[in-house]
Protein backbone atom coordinates (compact mmCIF):
# COMPACT_ATOMS: atom_id res chain seq x y z
CA UNK A 1 0.00 0.00 0.00
CA UNK A 2 2.23 2.27 0.90
CA UNK A 3 5.07 2.51 -2.11
CA UNK A 4 2.16 2.89 -4.78
CA UNK A 5 1.06 5.59 -2.29
CA UNK A 6 4.21 7.25 -2.49
CA UNK A 7 4.66 6.54 -6.24
CA UNK A 8 1.50 8.28 -6.58
CA UNK A 9 2.26 11.53 -4.23
CA UNK A 10 5.49 11.33 -6.36
CA UNK A 11 3.46 11.35 -9.82
CA UNK A 12 1.39 14.55 -8.54
CA UNK A 13 3.60 16.59 -6.95
CA UNK A 14 7.13 16.07 -8.88
CA UNK A 15 6.78 17.48 -11.92
CA UNK A 16 5.52 21.12 -9.53
CA UNK A 17 8.42 20.50 -7.53
CA UNK A 18 10.83 19.91 -10.85
CA UNK A 19 9.17 23.21 -12.45
CA UNK A 20 9.83 25.59 -8.91
CA UNK A 21 13.80 23.97 -9.07
CA UNK A 22 14.26 24.55 -12.26
CA UNK A 23 12.50 28.16 -12.73
CA UNK A 24 15.04 31.26 -13.84
CA UNK A 25 14.17 32.91 -10.42
CA UNK A 26 16.71 35.11 -10.66
CA UNK A 27 15.47 36.78 -14.36
CA UNK A 28 11.97 35.79 -13.47
CA UNK A 29 10.60 39.80 -13.51
CA UNK A 30 12.71 40.16 -16.74
CA UNK A 31 10.79 37.48 -18.30
CA UNK A 32 7.33 37.84 -17.21
CA UNK A 33 7.93 41.88 -18.91
CA UNK A 34 9.57 40.29 -21.39
CA UNK A 35 8.22 40.77 -24.92
CA UNK A 36 7.08 37.26 -25.00
CA UNK A 37 5.18 37.00 -21.74
CA UNK A 38 3.78 40.81 -21.08
CA UNK A 39 1.50 40.29 -24.05
CA UNK A 40 0.06 37.32 -23.34
CA UNK A 41 -0.08 37.83 -19.72
CA UNK A 42 -2.73 40.62 -20.08
CA UNK A 43 -4.74 39.02 -22.94
CA UNK A 44 -5.01 35.71 -20.61
CA UNK A 45 -6.30 37.23 -17.88
CA UNK A 46 -8.53 39.66 -19.94
CA UNK A 47 -9.78 36.62 -21.48
CA UNK A 48 -10.21 34.66 -19.05
CA UNK A 49 -12.04 37.53 -17.14
CA UNK A 50 -14.64 37.97 -19.83
CA UNK A 51 -15.13 34.61 -20.44
CA UNK A 52 -16.22 34.32 -16.86
CA UNK A 53 -18.44 37.59 -17.05
CA UNK A 54 -20.27 35.17 -20.21
CA UNK A 55 -20.49 32.07 -18.22
CA UNK A 56 -22.17 33.69 -15.20
CA UNK A 57 -24.71 35.46 -17.31
CA UNK A 58 -25.34 32.66 -19.99
CA UNK A 59 -24.99 30.15 -17.11
CA UNK A 60 -26.82 31.25 -14.14
CA UNK A 61 -30.43 30.73 -16.09
CA UNK A 62 -29.06 27.80 -17.42
CA UNK A 63 -28.39 26.35 -14.07
CA UNK A 64 -31.95 27.76 -12.36
CA UNK A 65 -33.58 26.42 -15.66
CA UNK A 66 -31.75 22.75 -14.87
CA UNK A 67 -32.85 23.11 -11.21
CA UNK A 68 -36.06 23.63 -11.66
CA UNK A 69 -36.41 20.63 -14.60
CA UNK A 70 -38.14 18.07 -11.92
CA UNK A 71 -41.47 18.18 -13.49
CA UNK A 72 -39.48 17.50 -17.38
CA UNK A 73 -39.82 13.81 -18.62
CA UNK A 74 -37.11 12.21 -17.75
CA UNK A 75 -35.01 11.88 -20.90
CA UNK A 76 -34.96 15.41 -21.27
CA UNK A 77 -33.48 16.12 -18.36
CA UNK A 78 -30.99 13.35 -19.06
CA UNK A 79 -30.30 14.89 -22.52
CA UNK A 80 -30.15 18.57 -21.08
CA UNK A 81 -27.33 17.76 -18.69
CA UNK A 82 -25.77 15.44 -20.76
CA UNK A 83 -25.28 18.78 -23.32
CA UNK A 84 -23.99 20.86 -20.14
CA UNK A 85 -21.66 18.62 -19.10
CA UNK A 86 -20.06 17.67 -22.53
CA UNK A 87 -17.61 19.96 -22.45
CA UNK A 88 -15.88 18.63 -19.41
CA UNK A 89 -15.32 15.09 -20.93
CA UNK A 90 -14.65 16.42 -24.69
CA UNK A 91 -11.03 16.86 -26.01
CA UNK A 92 -10.39 20.60 -25.92
CA UNK A 93 -9.13 19.80 -29.43
CA UNK A 94 -12.18 18.48 -30.30
CA UNK A 95 -14.19 21.42 -29.00
CA UNK A 96 -12.23 23.37 -30.98
CA UNK A 97 -12.83 21.66 -34.31
CA UNK A 98 -16.59 21.70 -33.30
CA UNK A 99 -16.49 26.04 -32.85
CA UNK A 100 -14.65 26.14 -36.02
CA UNK A 101 -17.47 24.07 -37.60
CA UNK A 102 -20.15 26.19 -36.44
CA UNK A 103 -18.28 29.65 -36.45
CA UNK A 104 -16.07 29.63 -39.18
CA UNK A 105 -16.72 31.86 -42.54
CA UNK A 106 -18.06 28.44 -43.65
CA UNK A 107 -19.81 26.94 -40.82
CA UNK A 108 -23.27 26.54 -39.72
CA UNK A 109 -23.75 29.78 -38.10
CA UNK A 110 -21.02 31.25 -39.17
CA UNK A 111 -21.86 31.40 -42.79
CA UNK A 112 -24.94 33.84 -42.34
CA UNK A 113 -23.22 35.56 -39.86
CA UNK A 114 -20.16 36.87 -42.21
CA UNK A 115 -23.47 37.29 -44.97
CA UNK A 116 -25.40 39.53 -43.13
CA UNK A 117 -22.63 41.61 -40.88
CA UNK A 118 -19.27 40.56 -42.48
CA UNK A 119 -18.34 38.96 -39.53
CA UNK A 120 -15.45 36.86 -39.10
CA UNK A 121 -15.11 35.08 -35.60
CA UNK A 122 -12.54 32.99 -35.90
CA UNK A 123 -8.74 33.62 -35.17
CA UNK A 124 -9.70 36.78 -33.29
CA UNK A 125 -9.46 37.75 -29.60
CA UNK A 126 -13.27 36.96 -29.57
CA UNK A 127 -12.91 33.35 -30.53
CA UNK A 128 -10.38 33.23 -27.61
CA UNK A 129 -13.37 34.28 -25.36
CA UNK A 130 -15.73 31.95 -27.06
CA UNK A 131 -13.16 28.58 -26.61
CA UNK A 132 -12.97 29.33 -23.02
CA UNK A 133 -16.74 29.91 -22.38
CA UNK A 134 -17.48 26.41 -24.08
CA UNK A 135 -14.30 24.98 -21.73
CA UNK A 136 -15.62 26.59 -18.71
CA UNK A 137 -19.31 26.95 -19.15
CA UNK A 138 -19.82 23.50 -17.32
CA UNK A 139 -18.37 24.34 -14.02
CA UNK A 140 -20.06 27.02 -13.60
CA UNK A 141 -23.68 25.90 -14.53
CA UNK A 142 -22.88 22.50 -12.39
CA UNK A 143 -21.69 24.69 -9.20
CA UNK A 144 -24.91 26.82 -9.49
CA UNK A 145 -27.37 24.18 -10.46
CA UNK A 146 -26.42 22.40 -7.01
CA UNK A 147 -25.99 25.21 -5.01
CA UNK A 148 -29.84 26.40 -6.04
CA UNK A 149 -31.26 23.06 -5.44
CA UNK A 150 -29.57 22.79 -1.95
CA UNK A 151 -31.87 26.44 -1.04
CA UNK A 152 -34.36 25.24 1.44
CA UNK A 153 -37.54 25.93 -0.57
CA UNK A 154 -39.49 27.55 1.79
CA UNK A 155 -37.82 30.51 1.57
CA UNK A 156 -39.24 30.77 -1.70
CA UNK A 157 -42.65 29.79 -0.36
CA UNK A 158 -41.74 32.72 2.29
CA UNK A 159 -40.98 35.57 -0.62
CA UNK A 160 -44.06 35.03 -3.16
CA UNK A 161 -46.70 35.06 0.21
CA UNK A 162 -44.54 38.86 0.81
CA UNK A 163 -45.52 39.42 -2.61
CA UNK A 164 -42.33 38.88 -4.39
CA UNK A 165 -42.62 37.72 -7.95
CA UNK A 166 -40.78 34.46 -9.21
CA UNK A 167 -38.27 36.69 -10.98
CA UNK A 168 -37.95 39.04 -7.56
CA UNK A 169 -38.01 36.29 -5.43
CA UNK A 170 -34.66 34.84 -7.59
CA UNK A 171 -33.24 37.50 -7.56
CA UNK A 172 -33.77 38.57 -4.14
CA UNK A 173 -33.50 35.05 -2.16
CA UNK A 174 -32.74 32.18 -4.18
CA UNK A 175 -29.70 33.08 -6.26
CA UNK A 176 -28.07 35.09 -3.03
CA UNK A 177 -28.87 32.18 -0.85
CA UNK A 178 -26.53 30.19 -3.39
CA UNK A 179 -23.89 32.75 -3.55
CA UNK A 180 -21.16 30.22 -2.33
CA UNK A 181 -21.97 28.47 -4.94
CA UNK A 182 -21.86 31.02 -7.59
CA UNK A 183 -18.78 31.76 -6.51
CA UNK A 184 -17.77 28.90 -6.61
CA UNK A 185 -18.37 28.46 -10.01
CA UNK A 186 -16.75 31.25 -11.58
CA UNK A 187 -13.46 30.39 -9.64
CA UNK A 188 -13.84 27.04 -11.35
CA UNK A 189 -14.66 28.71 -14.82
CA UNK A 190 -12.09 31.49 -14.99
CA UNK A 191 -9.24 28.99 -13.67
CA UNK A 192 -10.29 26.26 -16.36
CA UNK A 193 -10.43 29.70 -19.11
CA UNK A 194 -7.10 30.74 -17.81
CA UNK A 195 -5.61 27.01 -18.60
CA UNK A 196 -7.22 26.71 -21.77
CA UNK A 197 -4.86 25.12 -24.69
CA UNK A 198 -6.20 23.28 -27.25
CA UNK A 199 -10.36 24.70 -28.29
CA UNK A 200 -8.12 27.88 -28.34
CA UNK A 201 -4.93 27.06 -30.60
CA UNK A 202 -7.51 25.10 -32.91
CA UNK A 203 -10.44 27.91 -32.89
CA UNK A 204 -8.36 30.93 -32.22
CA UNK A 205 -4.87 30.28 -33.61
CA UNK A 206 -1.99 32.13 -32.10
CA UNK A 207 -1.62 35.95 -33.27
CA UNK A 208 0.61 37.45 -30.89
CA UNK A 209 -1.41 40.05 -28.60
CA UNK A 210 -4.28 38.51 -30.42
CA UNK A 211 -4.99 35.12 -29.56
CA UNK A 212 -1.82 33.76 -28.19
CA UNK A 213 -2.66 33.46 -24.50
CA UNK A 214 -0.27 32.02 -21.44
CA UNK A 215 -0.66 28.53 -22.31
CA UNK A 216 -0.43 28.59 -26.30
CA UNK A 217 2.38 31.21 -25.70
CA UNK A 218 4.12 28.62 -23.07
CA UNK A 219 3.85 25.73 -25.83
CA UNK A 220 5.01 28.14 -28.52
CA UNK A 221 8.03 29.22 -26.29
CA UNK A 222 9.25 25.81 -25.01
CA UNK A 223 11.79 25.00 -27.93
CA UNK A 224 13.39 28.45 -28.82
CA UNK A 225 12.89 30.22 -24.95
CA UNK A 226 12.15 27.77 -22.57
CA UNK A 227 13.28 30.74 -20.33
CA UNK A 228 9.91 32.19 -20.76
CA UNK A 229 7.98 28.85 -20.98
CA UNK A 230 9.01 28.58 -17.97
CA UNK A 231 8.35 31.87 -16.58
CA UNK A 232 4.70 31.45 -17.91
CA UNK A 233 4.35 27.86 -16.28
CA UNK A 234 5.22 29.38 -12.99
CA UNK A 235 2.81 32.34 -13.22
CA UNK A 236 -0.16 29.36 -14.12
CA UNK A 237 0.79 27.06 -10.70
CA UNK A 238 0.88 30.51 -8.79
CA UNK A 239 -2.64 31.13 -9.74
CA UNK A 240 -4.05 27.41 -9.54
CA UNK A 241 -2.66 27.49 -5.97
CA UNK A 242 -4.50 30.89 -5.20
CA UNK A 243 -7.62 28.95 -7.17
CA UNK A 244 -7.46 26.06 -4.45
CA UNK A 245 -6.83 28.30 -1.68
CA UNK A 246 -10.09 30.75 -2.65
CA UNK A 247 -12.36 27.41 -3.13
CA UNK A 248 -11.37 26.26 0.64
CA UNK A 249 -12.18 29.60 1.55
CA UNK A 250 -15.55 29.55 -0.23
CA UNK A 251 -16.26 25.79 0.76
CA UNK A 252 -16.31 26.67 4.46
CA UNK A 253 -17.81 30.74 4.89
CA UNK A 254 -20.53 28.39 2.55
CA UNK A 255 -20.99 25.77 5.24
CA UNK A 256 -20.80 28.37 8.01
CA UNK A 257 -23.57 30.82 6.01
CA UNK B 1 -62.06 45.01 9.08
CA UNK B 2 -61.30 43.12 6.27
CA UNK B 3 -61.00 39.46 5.33
CA UNK B 4 -64.55 37.91 4.46
CA UNK B 5 -63.32 34.25 3.74
CA UNK B 6 -65.62 31.61 1.58
CA UNK B 7 -64.03 29.09 1.08
CA UNK B 8 -64.49 25.23 -0.69
CA UNK B 9 -60.63 23.96 -0.69
CA UNK B 10 -60.86 20.72 -2.94
CA UNK B 11 -57.52 19.21 -3.77
CA UNK B 12 -56.56 15.66 -4.86
CA UNK B 13 -53.17 14.12 -4.25
CA UNK B 14 -52.59 10.34 -5.15
CA UNK B 15 -55.24 8.88 -2.26
CA UNK B 16 -55.72 12.09 -0.01
CA UNK B 17 -58.64 14.14 -0.75
CA UNK B 18 -58.73 17.21 0.77
CA UNK B 19 -62.64 18.54 0.86
CA UNK B 20 -63.51 21.39 3.56
CA UNK B 21 -65.50 24.73 3.66
CA UNK B 22 -64.18 27.10 5.97
CA UNK B 23 -66.17 30.26 6.22
CA UNK B 24 -64.90 33.35 8.09
CA UNK B 25 -66.56 36.45 8.81
CA UNK B 26 -64.08 39.65 8.66
CA UNK B 27 -61.52 40.19 11.60
CA UNK B 28 -62.60 36.91 13.61
CA UNK B 29 -59.89 34.41 14.32
CA UNK B 30 -60.42 30.22 13.36
CA UNK B 31 -58.46 27.46 14.61
CA UNK B 32 -58.51 24.50 12.87
CA UNK B 33 -57.30 21.35 14.78
CA UNK B 34 -56.52 17.86 13.08
CA UNK B 35 -54.09 15.04 13.71
CA UNK B 36 -50.84 14.97 11.44
CA UNK B 37 -52.19 14.34 7.71
CA UNK B 38 -55.42 15.67 9.14
CA UNK B 39 -55.21 18.53 5.65
CA UNK B 40 -54.34 21.39 7.80
CA UNK B 41 -51.06 22.42 5.76
CA UNK B 42 -52.78 21.93 2.17
CA UNK B 43 -55.87 23.93 3.21
CA UNK B 44 -53.20 26.59 4.06
CA UNK B 45 -51.04 26.42 1.14
CA UNK B 46 -54.52 26.29 -1.05
CA UNK B 47 -55.48 29.86 0.54
CA UNK B 48 -51.80 30.93 0.03
CA UNK B 49 -51.78 29.91 -3.30
CA UNK B 50 -48.93 27.56 -2.87
CA UNK B 51 -51.00 24.68 -4.25
CA UNK B 52 -53.94 25.12 -6.40
CA UNK B 53 -57.12 23.48 -5.80
CA UNK B 54 -58.43 21.24 -8.02
CA UNK B 55 -61.97 21.51 -7.19
CA UNK B 56 -64.15 24.09 -5.33
CA UNK B 57 -63.50 27.86 -4.94
CA UNK B 58 -61.92 30.71 -2.49
CA UNK B 59 -63.48 34.06 -2.53
CA UNK B 60 -61.74 36.90 0.18
CA UNK B 61 -63.29 39.70 0.64
CA UNK B 62 -65.50 39.62 -2.81
CA UNK B 63 -62.87 38.36 -5.17
CA UNK B 64 -62.06 34.77 -6.72
CA UNK B 65 -58.61 33.50 -5.81
CA UNK B 66 -58.73 30.23 -7.16
CA UNK B 67 -61.76 28.11 -8.68
CA UNK B 68 -59.81 25.21 -9.25
CA UNK B 69 -59.12 26.24 -12.92
CA UNK B 70 -58.56 29.34 -14.48
CA UNK B 71 -59.41 31.71 -12.31
CA UNK B 72 -55.94 31.34 -9.92
CA UNK B 73 -54.15 34.05 -8.43
CA UNK B 74 -50.38 33.41 -7.69
CA UNK B 75 -49.32 34.00 -3.98
CA UNK B 76 -48.24 37.01 -4.78
CA UNK B 77 -51.09 38.83 -5.83
CA UNK B 78 -53.17 37.31 -3.03
CA UNK B 79 -53.88 39.42 0.09
CA UNK B 80 -52.83 36.53 2.06
CA UNK B 81 -49.87 36.43 5.05
CA UNK B 82 -48.52 32.86 5.45
CA UNK B 83 -46.09 32.26 8.41
CA UNK B 84 -44.38 28.91 8.64
CA UNK B 85 -43.71 27.00 11.70
CA UNK B 86 -40.08 27.40 11.11
CA UNK B 87 -40.57 31.24 10.73
CA UNK B 88 -37.89 31.02 7.08
CA UNK B 89 -36.42 34.40 7.76
CA UNK B 90 -33.86 35.08 5.21
CA UNK B 91 -30.87 34.18 6.28
CA UNK B 92 -29.34 36.78 4.01
CA UNK B 93 -31.03 39.70 5.24
CA UNK B 94 -30.83 41.47 8.33
CA UNK B 95 -34.06 41.23 10.89
CA UNK B 96 -35.14 45.07 9.31
CA UNK B 97 -34.43 44.32 5.85
CA UNK B 98 -36.82 40.70 6.15
CA UNK B 99 -39.58 43.00 7.45
CA UNK B 100 -38.94 45.61 5.01
CA UNK B 101 -38.79 42.50 2.23
CA UNK B 102 -42.72 42.73 1.40
CA UNK B 103 -42.81 46.32 1.71
CA UNK B 104 -39.87 46.49 -1.32
CA UNK B 105 -41.94 43.94 -3.07
CA UNK B 106 -44.97 46.20 -3.08
CA UNK B 107 -43.10 48.47 -4.50
CA UNK B 108 -41.84 51.12 -1.79
CA UNK B 109 -38.27 52.55 -1.80
CA UNK B 110 -35.27 51.15 0.29
CA UNK B 111 -35.72 54.11 2.84
CA UNK B 112 -39.43 54.37 3.08
CA UNK B 113 -40.09 50.40 3.39
CA UNK B 114 -37.00 50.56 6.36
CA UNK B 115 -38.51 52.96 8.02
CA UNK B 116 -41.95 51.24 8.25
CA UNK B 117 -40.50 48.20 9.01
CA UNK B 118 -38.71 50.09 11.29
CA UNK B 119 -41.63 51.24 13.29
CA UNK B 120 -43.28 47.86 12.98
CA UNK B 121 -40.55 46.15 14.55
CA UNK B 122 -40.74 48.61 17.50
CA UNK B 123 -44.41 48.58 18.10
CA UNK B 124 -43.90 45.15 18.92
CA UNK B 125 -40.92 45.91 21.30
CA UNK B 126 -38.48 43.97 18.81
CA UNK B 127 -36.90 47.36 17.66
CA UNK B 128 -33.56 46.10 19.16
CA UNK B 129 -32.81 43.33 16.83
CA UNK B 130 -33.28 45.17 13.50
CA UNK B 131 -29.55 45.16 12.97
CA UNK B 132 -29.11 41.55 13.71
CA UNK B 133 -29.36 38.43 10.84
CA UNK B 134 -31.66 35.59 11.72
CA UNK B 135 -28.96 33.75 13.14
CA UNK B 136 -28.71 35.77 16.04
CA UNK B 137 -32.00 36.01 17.47
CA UNK B 138 -34.12 33.02 19.27
CA UNK B 139 -37.29 31.07 18.29
CA UNK B 140 -39.60 32.64 19.91
CA UNK B 141 -38.07 36.18 18.61
CA UNK B 142 -38.09 34.82 15.16
CA UNK B 143 -41.57 33.72 15.17
CA UNK B 144 -42.49 37.08 16.15
CA UNK B 145 -40.24 38.79 13.82
CA UNK B 146 -42.06 36.65 11.12
CA UNK B 147 -45.38 37.70 12.11
CA UNK B 148 -44.48 41.51 11.76
CA UNK B 149 -42.85 40.54 8.24
CA UNK B 150 -46.50 39.02 7.22
CA UNK B 151 -48.58 41.91 8.76
CA UNK B 152 -46.11 44.92 7.26
CA UNK B 153 -48.21 44.10 4.15
CA UNK B 154 -51.26 44.22 5.84
CA UNK B 155 -52.94 41.10 4.66
CA UNK B 156 -56.93 40.89 4.48
CA UNK B 157 -56.34 37.04 5.59
CA UNK B 158 -53.29 35.93 7.78
CA UNK B 159 -52.32 32.31 7.54
CA UNK B 160 -50.56 30.53 10.91
CA UNK B 161 -49.32 27.65 10.48
CA UNK B 162 -48.11 25.60 13.69
CA UNK B 163 -46.82 29.07 15.18
CA UNK B 164 -45.51 27.50 18.78
CA UNK B 165 -44.93 23.91 17.57
CA UNK B 166 -41.41 24.65 17.03
CA UNK B 167 -40.77 26.41 20.34
CA UNK B 168 -39.87 25.35 23.77
CA UNK B 169 -42.61 24.28 26.09
CA UNK B 170 -42.06 26.77 28.92
CA UNK B 171 -41.67 29.70 26.33
CA UNK B 172 -45.15 28.81 24.42
CA UNK B 173 -47.41 30.65 26.80
CA UNK B 174 -46.07 34.03 26.56
CA UNK B 175 -45.35 34.01 22.80
CA UNK B 176 -49.02 32.55 22.48
CA UNK B 177 -50.13 35.90 24.29
CA UNK B 178 -47.91 38.35 22.44
CA UNK B 179 -49.67 36.84 19.34
CA UNK B 180 -52.94 37.01 20.51
CA UNK B 181 -51.96 40.56 21.00
CA UNK B 182 -51.20 41.14 17.46
CA UNK B 183 -54.39 39.32 16.60
CA UNK B 184 -56.27 41.28 18.65
CA UNK B 185 -54.88 44.83 16.69
CA UNK B 186 -55.19 42.88 13.07
CA UNK B 187 -58.30 44.50 11.49
CA UNK B 188 -58.06 41.34 9.10
CA UNK B 189 -58.99 37.61 9.58
CA UNK B 190 -56.77 35.10 10.66
CA UNK B 191 -56.57 31.22 10.51
CA UNK B 192 -54.43 29.30 13.04
CA UNK B 193 -53.69 25.47 12.08
CA UNK B 194 -52.34 23.78 15.62
CA UNK B 195 -52.65 20.54 16.79
CA UNK B 196 -52.74 21.51 20.54
CA UNK B 197 -56.08 22.68 21.95
CA UNK B 198 -53.90 25.64 24.08
CA UNK B 199 -53.51 27.78 20.97
CA UNK B 200 -57.21 27.13 19.66
CA UNK B 201 -58.38 28.19 23.32
CA UNK B 202 -56.09 31.29 23.23
CA UNK B 203 -56.20 32.73 19.83
CA UNK B 204 -59.47 31.28 18.12
CA UNK B 205 -63.24 32.86 18.09
CA UNK B 206 -64.21 29.21 16.34
CA UNK B 207 -62.73 25.95 16.10
CA UNK B 208 -62.52 23.80 12.83
CA UNK B 209 -61.71 20.25 13.49
CA UNK B 210 -60.88 18.64 10.49
CA UNK B 211 -59.79 14.85 9.71
CA UNK B 212 -59.37 12.78 6.95
CA UNK B 213 -59.09 16.04 4.54
CA UNK B 214 -62.87 16.63 5.81
CA UNK B 215 -64.51 19.25 8.44
CA UNK B 216 -65.51 16.79 11.36
CA UNK B 217 -67.20 20.12 13.32
CA UNK B 218 -66.82 23.72 13.59
CA UNK B 219 -68.09 26.02 16.44
CA UNK B 220 -66.76 27.83 19.50
CA UNK B 221 -64.62 25.88 21.42
CA UNK B 222 -67.23 25.43 24.20
CA UNK B 223 -69.46 23.90 21.99
CA UNK B 224 -67.54 21.46 20.65
CA UNK B 225 -66.29 19.92 24.26
CA UNK B 226 -69.78 20.09 25.15
CA UNK B 227 -71.36 18.07 22.49
CA UNK B 228 -68.62 16.86 20.33
CA UNK B 229 -69.70 15.35 17.16
CA UNK B 230 -67.07 12.47 17.15
CA UNK B 231 -64.59 10.19 19.23
CA UNK B 232 -62.13 11.98 17.39
CA UNK B 233 -63.47 15.37 18.69
CA UNK B 234 -63.21 14.15 22.04
CA UNK B 235 -59.96 13.20 21.64
CA UNK B 236 -58.59 15.90 20.09
CA UNK B 237 -60.05 18.07 22.50
CA UNK B 238 -58.67 16.35 25.63
CA UNK B 239 -55.35 17.13 24.48
CA UNK B 240 -56.35 20.75 25.85
CA UNK B 241 -52.63 22.00 27.98
CA UNK B 242 -50.60 19.26 26.91
CA UNK B 243 -47.62 20.26 24.40
CA UNK B 244 -46.19 17.13 22.59
CA UNK B 245 -45.96 16.31 19.27
CA UNK B 246 -44.54 17.84 16.22
CA UNK B 247 -47.76 19.47 13.22
CA UNK B 248 -48.38 18.14 10.22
Amino acid sequence: MIAPAVVGGVLLAGPLVALLVRAPWGELGGLLAGPVVLPALGLSFGTAFASTVVCVVLGVPLAAVLAGSDGWPRLLTRVARAVVATPLVLPPVVGGIALLLLLSRTGLLGRPLFAAFGITIPFTTAAVVIAQAFVGLPFLVLSVEGALRGVDPRFAVAAATLGASPWATFLRVTLPLAAPGLAAGAVLSFARALGEFGATITFAGSLPGVTETLPVAAYIALTDDPGSAIAIAVVLVVVALAVLLALRERWLTGLRA
Amino acid sequence: MTGALEARLGVRRGAFELDAELVLAPGTVLAVVGRNGAGKSTALATLAGITPLSGGRIVLDGVLLDDGGRGFEPPERRPVGLVLQQPALFPHLTVLDNVAFGLRAAGAGRADAREQAQHALEDQGLGDFTDRRPSQVSGGQAARIALVRALVRRPALLLLDEPLAAIDAELRPALRASIRGVLDSFPGSAIVVTHDVADAEALADEVVVLDSGRVLQRGPLAGLRAEPADPVVTRLLAGAGQDGGSGG
